[in-house]
C-alpha cells in the first residue's frame, strides 16, 4: 500500500504515468465518473483549509465516490486528546482513502505508519505540501508541454514559502531548468536550498526587481510577500510594489509566459492581469483537481479502461 | 595513581572526550544492565590532555554501539576477549537513531504526541547531517 507524503516520493518516471492519467481525466472526465463508486475518501482536516479541502472532495465526487471527515480539530476527537495514530486507525474502518491536513509537522507521517488504508499528506505545517507541488506540475507539463529546458521565475517570499521549496527540490529532477529567485534581501531562499542548487550544478540567479528579468522567463510563480514578514514598515513600503504583477510588467514578458500561483491571492497580481491569455492560476485550480483525482485511482489501484 | 583491572570480556571505550563518559553511560543505557562498569574520568592521554574511559565487562553481543558514533567518532572501541584485545570496531554513523536526542521543532507532531518514539535519519553523510523523520528539522546541538 502506498501513502503520499512528498512529492519525491513518486519517480519521475511515476509521475509521468500520474499526470498522463490526469490528463485523460481531463480529457474524458465521463469515463471516470463512475471509477471510485461506493469508495469513501476521509477528510481530516485539523486546521482549516477550504480550497485543499474542497478539490479533495470535489476530486472523490468527480470519481463517483463519497466523502466523509472533518475540517478542523475543535470538530474532531483530537479535541478530546487522541492521538493521530489513534485517529487514523479508527478513520481505517469507515473509508477507503483519507487525506490528511494537520498544523504538526510530519503528523500524516505517523498517520499513515499505522494506517489500514492510504494516506495522503495534504498539508503538514510549514513541511509539505505535495498535492500542490503536483497540481504546479501537472499545470506546467499540460500547458508548457514538458517538464525540462525552461527557466523558471520564483517571485516573493521564497524564505518561508512551502509551495516554493517543494516545487525546486521537484524541479530539479528534471534536465535543463534555469532559476530565477526574485525576493527582497529578506525573503531570500535559505542557504540549504541554494546549496544544494550549487552542488547539483543547477544555474540560478537571485535578483530584487521583477521586471528586470521578465523577458528571461517561460515561467513565473508568484507568491504572496507578507507586511508581517518585514522587519519595519518602511522597507515593507519601499519593496512591495517591486513584488505586485500588473499589466505593464506583464508587457515585459514572452509571449508565452505563463504565470502561476498557488493562491489564495491577496494584492501580489493584480486584477488586471487575469484576463491575460498567459495568467495561468485559475487553470492550475483545475489541474489541482485532475491531478487529486489521478492520484486517488493510483493509490487505491483502480484502473479505468 | 588510580588502577582499574583488566576485564575478561566485554568494551574498553578509549578516548572519550573528558566529561562525556557518563553521557555515553546512560545512552549505552549501562545502568539497566546487570555487568561491571568502570568509568574513569580525567584520565592523563598524551594526545588529548585528558580524557574519559569505559570498561564494560558484558557479552560482546550485549550493547548496541551504534549510537557511540553519533556521539563521537573519535572513540577507540576496543573488543575484549579472555582478557586480550581481539578487535578494535570501527565506528560508523548509524543511518537512524533512536530516543537519543529530542527534536526542538515546536512545530513538530514529537511536540504534542509524547509517545511517539523520536527518530533522526542520517541526511549527509559527509557533513554528519541528522534529521527529524518525522519534520525533517535538522539536529544541530551537542549531546
Amino acid at each position: 500500500m502506498r501513502h503520499l507524503m512528498s512529492p519525491l516520493d513518486f519517480s519521475t518516471a511515476e509521475l509521468d504515468q500520474l499526470f498522463d492519467l490526469a490528463n485523460d481525466i481531463e480529457a474524458h472526465m465521463d469515463k471516470y465518473s463512475s471509477a471510485c463508486h461506493g469508495k469513501k475518501l476521509a477528510t481530516c482536516f485539523y486546521e482549516p483549509s477550504t480550497r485543499t479541502r474542497l478539490s479533495f472532495e470535489a476530486a472523490m465526487l468527480n470519481l463517483g465516490g463519497s466523502v466523509l471527515g472533518f475540517s478542523d480539530a475543535g470538530s474532531s476527537s483530537a479535541a478530546k486528546g487522541e492521538s493521530v495514530s489513534d485517529t487514523i486507525r479508527v478513520i481505517s474502518c469507515f473509508a477507503d482513502i483519507c487525506a490528511m491536513r494537520h498544523p504538526k509537522e510530519g503528523a500524516p507521517m505517523v498517520a499513515a505508519s499505522k494506517s489500514a488504508i492510504p494516506v495522503i499528506n495534504a498539508g503538514d505545517g510549514g513541511h509539505q505540501h505535495p498535492t500542490q507541488t503536483l497540481t504546479d506540475l501537472l499545470t506546467i507539463r499540460s500547458l508548457k508541454g514538458r517538464l525540462n529546458h525552461f527557466t523558471i521565475g520564483l517571485c516573493g517570499d521564497l524564505k518561508f514559502g512551502r509551495t516554493v521549496h517543494s516545487l525546486i527540490n521537484a524541479l530539479v529532477r528534471y534536465e535543463g531548468i534555469k532559476f530565477i529567485f526574485i525576493s527582497p534581501k529578506e525573503l531570500m531562499l535559505p542557504d540549504y536550498i541554494t546549496d544544494m542548487l550549487k552542488e547539483k550544478n543547477i544555474p540560478y540567479e537571485e535578483v530584487i526587481r521583477l521586471e528586470n528579468i521578465m523577458p528571461e522567463l517561460d515561467l513565473l510563480y508568484m507568491t504572496r510577500v507578507q507586511k508581517e514578514r518585514f522587519f519595519n514598515e518602511e522597507d515593507y513600503v519601499r519593496l512591495k510594489d517591486f513584488y505586485i504583477l500588473d499589466k505593464a510588467k506583464m508587457e515585459l514578458a514572452r509571449p508565452d509566459m505563463l504565470v502561476l500561483h498557488p493562491l489564495p491571492r491577496v494584492n501580489e497580481i493584480s486584477v488586471e492581469v487575469d484576463d491575460d491569455p498567459r495568467a495561468a492560476y485559475f487553470k492550475q485550480v483545475q489541474y489541482g483537481v485532475y491531478v487529486r483525482m489521478a492520484l486517488i485511482l493510483t493509490l487505491l489501484n483502480i484502473k479505468v479502461d | 595513581m588510580l588502577n582499574v583491572g583488566k576485564i575478561e570480556e566485554g568494551f574498553v571505550l578509549d578516548h572519550i572526550k573528558a566529561g562525556k563518559s557518563l553521557s555515553i553511560y546512560h545512552h549505552l543505557q549501562l545502568d539497566k544492565l546487570d555487568c561491571t562498569v568502570a568509568i574513569i574520568k580525567n584520565a592523563k592521554s598524551n594526545k588529548m590532555g585528558k580524557k574519559d574511559i569505559l570498561k564494560v565487562e558484558c557479552d560482546i553481543d550485549m550493547l548496541d554501539l551504534d549510537v557511540l558514533a553519533f556521539i563521537d567518532h573519535n572513540i577507540t572501541v576496543n573488543v575484549i576477549k579472555d582478557g586480550e584485545i581481539v578487535s578494535k570496531k570501527e565506528l560508523l554513523l548509524p543511518r537512524e537513531i533512536k530516543n537519543v536526542i529530542r527534536c526542538k521543532n515546536p512545530r513538530c507532531i514529537t511536540s504534542i504526541e509524547q509517545e511517539l518514539p523520536h527518530i533522526f535519519v542520517l541526511a549527509d553523510e559527509e557533513k554528519e547531517t541528522y534529521r527529524c523523520k518525522y519534520c525533517e528539522e535538522k539536529y544541530s546541538g551537542a549531546i
